[in-house]
């Protein structure tokens, strides 16, 4: 309920707000578990495995229990922790893992079978029979056991992704990281305080103490604000630092204000990629429970969270509190509690000779072993120093087992933290991550005095690696520093579960069971009992499990060490981390200049790469795509097509040795190519395996332009500076993409000389322009390139104007072959004509075949040295039985062929073992009114003319061909040559 | 992780291209034989410690780069451009 | 004889105004990229400001201003923005016409830095990224050029066939600015 004064809430300003349908009222500066408290709601979840009731636990983003969903449809967002949800107007959130209700849920018949679902249960349990894994036991499992659930729905919600740059990250804006942002602020480094609260302050704004002779959350404040100020300084709140990587970078998730990601355009989380010179670690430190029977009761929490819902919230987490803990941080907790006029009803301090100068019934050396009530807590069971036993009765139970450094970035990149006897934990070396220094309570020091001054040290040491002069900064202030002290208690023996994980519900039993079944290691028990592997990673259970690890295997906890920390720190939304790349922003789209008019003319948009190209034009009358493909094979083969062919690679070489360069990078020779001709290249890698083909034109004595396959243009640029830059850096040549510079469009088909001569600006030389030719031309004026060369098999060109004129030029030419019986042709028809002619493209050169495969040995030249070359004599590569490119086409009753089909012998069975090679392209040839196909046969070319089974085992296709060679159409080549 | 570009300065992996060992670099003669080829195209150490390597710079400057670290502590060790490196370590 | 009409790279799609940010493209005239012949980077650069008056760019720079600048472009090349290059300079160097390759554009405003911060991971901030720097990297998995020639302006270049992508991210971007600093 609460209090009547007091907390850093604005109470007038009031917010409505609902939980599973039911409204409440909070405060601007409330979080949902906060406001739930006040209004007396204590029950806010159910348990992953035992569906166990459980309220909120902490007040903080390590927050096991009050896990909510809020939202709906497309903005549903799951497994929100209440204590990190600030409340706003209208948030309606709803609880988890329970059905048909919260209040009763009927999973949690699970509990009263717990004593079968101990540790290990799966693997002993659903091992048989077998084949009720998949079809019984999974859905059951996976249906009983979770958390919140997606809606199913697209997500609406905007997310985003951001850079920054800094001198100096600090990771946590408590006591000692605003100290350490302070003087390095003040020093002139560029500074990044990112802290995952919505106010800066960390403890100071959960206690009572003074620092600098004022409330240590108005000094908070001050300091924020001046740092906010600076110009070298970025104060990022609401921003948990999620990992740490390599070389300074850091991870982490910003969530932004309700009010702000409620605006159009804004997005609801960033996740920030921060490069930093040098970090100071000032994470703070997290409470641990201790394990007693029943600990998991509503009402049962850190006695730290109850100090910050009493002081900064303003709320009394119950009418009468016990106290319990094995540290000082227990008589400061009741202490507040008193102030505030809560009752509290004992004080238990497992410390036999602690003592206590407050008004409250004290018991040291007592402990609580025990809890009573259903869905919250009604008492407390102690078992007294004099070995009496008894009830307190109590609606809340403020819990203290100590303090665990967050030590968890520390150890990102692999290393271990080690174990302090002085205060019961685990803290960071030094060094751990490079560039990182450790301050606070991260770093052992407990009290806000030895905050600040290891803070105030940390900053030295970044300021000094920096190069930065630390300017005189004024002392610390004054502060709070009365020593920590602490008496190891980390379970308390008796009867019943005494949780250690609750997320995961996993027991001090479950652990000492897997120390029994000999899983010692720290990382067995992990796995086998799942402690640590929730949501919160173990934030609240790690240390306390490893400690009764270590109690039951005979060794210190500093023997049996920790498991492995990994990013993120807490749970980072797979949205955050791929903002942006949806729809649109999958991946960059690359449009050519006849897009748009591809797109009026009806054609489906295909990807080739990052490229779209049409697959056909449609045109009336026709209903289905074979039409619009055969009509434009025709066009093509009796008159004159068009299309666009400025997706593929296109490079400019110049120098001195460009030509011995692409004697080097291709099978054949281009450096005695004439200036004015096309030569046809085939490119491998050093595997012997090809690479790539295409056409290489010479522009000029020390110029050519190299053309690439429109998939394989990145990686031939990257192999082409590979070998300049490593293999033969002293050559003089330089090269650069020009496929962006060039709208480039084949014009094919007898009357495509025909067509051109009405564009061009002087119509072409027939003796100057034999098939393979090359030369500037003008076009309208304006300076263009012409090659003579055809991936058709017909008589045809490629002409590239200057993307500006791409669109313009486009469309005349269509207009002009549609004039002259013609058209636009797109990706099907292209691949229909070229299979026709043989001709390749990755469906063949697909990686794991050679020159040899291809039929194109002869391409490699004997005379001199190339890429691949040794490699592809290789006996293994020259081998006959390898299965070699061919022809096929049907010959019986079925005359399907499909790419992917394997091939058989006649007389085989299709089984793998029988396999004698497999088919790449099949297409129907509306020229030659059949089927046909390319594909791989081992001793093709010796086969020509045998009859073997193509079986299409997917599609369940059977047909039997006759193996051809692979050159269908006009095999002596004389439509293109004429 | 970030590589610092010897002509860009320290840049985001996100721009750089992985090749491999730089054992690329010193590509054998033609008649090296069998044995030196197999070496040369296959075979490469996996070491847990400092490492050579092939990157290119390629969303950068667009050079081919050395690149020592070390596979164990993930320390970046130099970069050098290839252009200009000697071979062996 | 036809007659070819021009089209711009951004045609239709700028500008863009969104918060304190506004995206328009930049007409850059010719652009040439430029490498010089093996030994002969002294002589280009001697050449170079001779012809066209302004310094040949070191590594991550920029020279001249509008209408006649030069950027650093890669290992070898640098591009000459705005007049046609010096026809002697073919004596020392490649000369490749880019006029048509890429898509330019320029982002000014109060918050152009934190637009292009959600972009590009270059560290951009105004002491490691002067007037007058210029780096080749990423801008959201497009390869990019981006030059400070303004206290609050950046020149930004992708490739020109990506250009609908770079308004589309440029949007999302700005609008995700826009919105962070309104109310």
């Amino acid at each position: 309920m609460r209090l009547s004064r007091g907390g850093l809430i604005d109470r007038d300003r009031t917010l409505r707000f609902s939980f599973d349908g039911r409204g409440y009222e909070g405060f601007a500066g409330d979080t949902l578990a906060s406001a739930l408290l006040a209004n007396g709601v204590r029950l806010m979840g159910r348990s992953f495995k035992y569906h166990r009731p459980r309220g909120v636990m902490t007040a903080g983003s390590e927050e096991p229990n009050a896990l909510v969903t809020a939202g709906t449809g497309g903005r549903q967002e799951p497994n929100l922790r209440a204590t990190m949800l600030e409340l706003h107007e209208g948030v309606a959130a709803r609880s988890q893992n329970a059905w048909p209700s919260l209040d009763w849920d009927a999973l949690a018949l699970n509990d009263l079978f717990a004593p079968f679902f101990g540790a290990g249960f799966y693997y002993k349990t659903f091992m048989w029979p077998r084949g009720f894994w998949e079809k019984v036991y999974e859905p059951l499992i996976r249906r009983a056991a979770g958390l919140g659930a997606l809606s199913g729905a697209h997500d609406a919600v905007i997310y985003e992704k951001a850079h920054a740059h800094c001198d100096l990250l600090v990771i946590g804006a408590g006591p000692a990281g605003l100290m350490a942002a302070r003087d390095a602020a003040r020093a002139g480094a560029d500074v990044i305080v990112a802290d995952e609260d919505s106010v800066p302050g960390g403890r100071l704004n959960a206690e009572t103490e003074a620092v600098a002779g004022k409330p240590g959350h108005v000094w908070a404040r001050e300091m924020a604000a001046e740092l906010a100020a600076m110009d070298n300084v970025r104060l990022m709140t609401r921003t948990t630092v999620t990992g740490a990587y390599d070389q300074g970078s850091y991870g982490a998730l910003e969530r932004l204000p309700a009010d702000v990601a409620a605006r159009p355009g804004a997005p609801r989380e960033c996740f920030w990629r921060i490069v930093a010179r040098r970090t100071v670690l000032a994470a703070g430190a997290l409470e641990r429970p201790v394990a007693f029977a029943g600990n998991d009761r509503p009402g049962i929490m850190m006695a730290g969270a109850v100090r910050a819902y009493v002081n900064r919230w303003a709320v009394a987490p119950g009418r009468c509190v016990v106290v319990f803990g094995n540290n000082d941080g227990a008589h400061r907790t009741a202490s507040d509690l008193l102030a505030a006029g809560v009752h509290v009803a004992a004080l238990i301090d497992s410390r036999a000779d602690a003592r206590c100068d407050l008004d409250v019934p004290f018991h040291p050396g007592a402990r609580v072993c025990g809890s009573r009530g259903r869905k919250a807590l009604e008492a407390v069971e102690v078992a007294f120093a004099s070995g009496r036993r008894d009830k307190i009765q109590a609606d809340c139970l403020a819990v203290s087992g100590g303090w665990n450094p967050t030590v968890h970035l520390a150890c990102h990149m692999g290393r271990r933290p080690e174990w302090d006897d002085g205060i019961a934990a685990f803290v960071p070396r030094a060094g751990m991550v490079p560039g990182m220094w450790t301050a606070g309570a991260c770093a052992g020091a407990m009290s806000t005095h030895d905050c600040f001054r290891s803070g105030a040290e940390a900053a030295r040491g970044a300021l000094d690696d920096l190069g930065l002069k630390a300017p005189a900064a004024p002392a610390p202030p004054r502060a709070e520093e009365a020593p920590y002290r602490i008496a190891p208690l980390w379970q308390v023996p008796g009867k019943g579960r005494a949780w250690l994980d609750f997320l995961n519900d996993v027991t001090v039993k479950d652990v000492a069971l897997a120390a029994r079944e000999n899983f010692r290691s720290v990382e067995h028990m992990k796995r086998y009992t799942t402690q640590g592997m929730a949501p919160d990673q173990g934030k609240n259970s790690n240390v306390n499990a490893l400690a009764v690890l270590a109690d039951a295997t005979g060794r210190t906890i500093a023997e049996t060490g920790t498991t492995t920390f990994r990013p993120p720190y807490v749970p980072v939304p797979i949205a955050a981390m791929g903002a942006g790349a949806q729809g649109q922003g999958f991946a960059p789209r690359r449009l050519t200049t006849s897009h748009t008019a591809s797109q009026a003319m009806g054609a489906p948009m295909i990807e080739a790469g990052l490229w779209f190209r049409p697959s056909f034009f449609p045109r009336a009358g026709e209903s289905h795509w074979r039409q619009s493909c055969d009509r434009e094979v025709a066009h093509v083969r009796q008159a004159v097509g068009v299309t666009d062919v400025s997706t593929l690679g296109k490079i400019d070489i110049q120098g001195a040795d460009a030509g011995r360069f692409l004697d080097f990078v291709y099978t054949n020779t281009f450096s005695t190519l004439k200036a004015g001709r096309v030569r046809y290249g085939l490119m491998l890698r050093e595997d012997g395996h090809v690479m790539d083909d295409g056409t290489t034109a010479r522009l000029g004595a020390d110029h050519y332009v190299m053309t690439t396959t429109t998939a394989a243009a990145g990686q031939v640029m990257r192999h082409l500076e590979f070998v300049h830059q490593c293999l033969c850096p002293g050559w003089d040549l330089s090269m650069i993409s020009v496929t962006e510079q060039w709208a480039q469009f084949a014009v094919a088909g007898p009357k495509s000389r025909a067509l051109l001569d009405t564009v061009l600006d002087a119509p072409i030389d027939g003796d100057a322009w034999p098939f393979m030719a090359c030369g500037p031309v003008r076009v309208g004026g304006v300076d263009a390139r012409l090659f003579r060369i055809s991936f058709s098999g017909e008589h045809a060109y490629e002409l590239a104007v200057p993307v500006r004129y791409g669109e313009s030029l486009f469309g005349q030419l269509v207009a002009r072959a549609e004039d002259m019986g013609g058209g636009a042709y797109g990706m099907e028809a292209l691949n229909v004509l070229r299979l026709e002619k043989g001709l390749l493209t990755h469906a063949e050169l697909h990686g794991r075949t050679t020159a040899f495969d291809l039929g194109l040995e002869r391409m490699l030249s004997p005379k001199k040295d190339c890429i691949g070359k040794a490699a592809a004599a290789r006996p293994g590569l020259t081998d006959p039985a390898r299965e070699r490119l061919v022809g096929l086409k049907p010959v019986g009753a079925i005359k399907q062929l499909t790419a992917g089909a394997h091939l058989f012998d006649e007389a085989d069975a299709a089984t793998r073992e029988n396999a004698r090679g497999y088919v790449t392209s099949a297409a129907f040839s509306p020229t030659l009114g059949h089927a046909i196909a390319l594909g791989f046969l081992s001793h093709g070319p010796e086969r020509h003319g045998d009859m073997v089974r193509m079986v299409d085992h997917l599609r369940g296709i059977e047909t039997l061909c006759e193996v051809t060679p692979p050159t269908f159409f006009d095999p002596d080549g004389g439509r293109a040559r004429d | 992780m970030r590589i610092t570009c010897p002509i860009c300065g320290a840049r985001d992996r996100r721009e750089f291209y992985y090749q491999g060992a730089a054992v690329a670099l010193d590509r054998p003669l033609p008649e090296a034989g069998a044995q030196a080829w197999d070496d040369y195209l296959h075979n490469r150490d996996n070491p847990a410690g400092p490492t050579r390597e092939l990157w290119q710079h390629e969303a950068g400057c667009g050079a081919w780069l050395v690149v020592a670290r070390d596979t164990a502590t993930h320390e970046m060790l130099g970069a050098e451009l290839a252009m200009t490196a000697r071979e062996g370590a | 004889m036809i007659e070819l009409k021009e089209q711009t790279p951004c045609a239709g799609l700028v500008p863009l105004v969104i918060g304190s940010v506004t995206l328009d493209e930049v007409a850059a005239g010719r652009m040439t990229a430029i490498a010089p012949h093996a030994g002969r980077r002294k002589a280009l650069a001697t050449a170079f400001r001779a012809a066209h008056g302004i310094a040949w760019p070191g590594p991550g720079r920029a020279t001249g201003r509008a209408g006649c600048r030069a950027l650093w472009f890669d290992h070898a090349h640098v591009m000459l923005m705005g007049p046609a290059p010096d026809p002697g300079l073919a004596e020392v160097a490649a000369l490749v016409d880019q006029s048509d390759a890429w898509a330019v554009v320029r982002l000014d405003g109060d918050d152009a830095a934190d637009v292009l911060a959600r972009l590009t991971p270059l560290d951009l901030r105004k002491e490691h990224f002067k007037r007058g720097h210029s780096a080749r990297s990423e801008l959201a998995h497009m390869p990019a050029s981006i030059t400070r020639i303004g206290a609050r302006a950046y020149q930004v270049m992708v490739f020109r066939a990506m250009a609908g992508t770079m308004m589309h991210e440029m949007r999302v971007a700005m609008q995700g600015v826009a919105a962070r600093a309104a109310g």
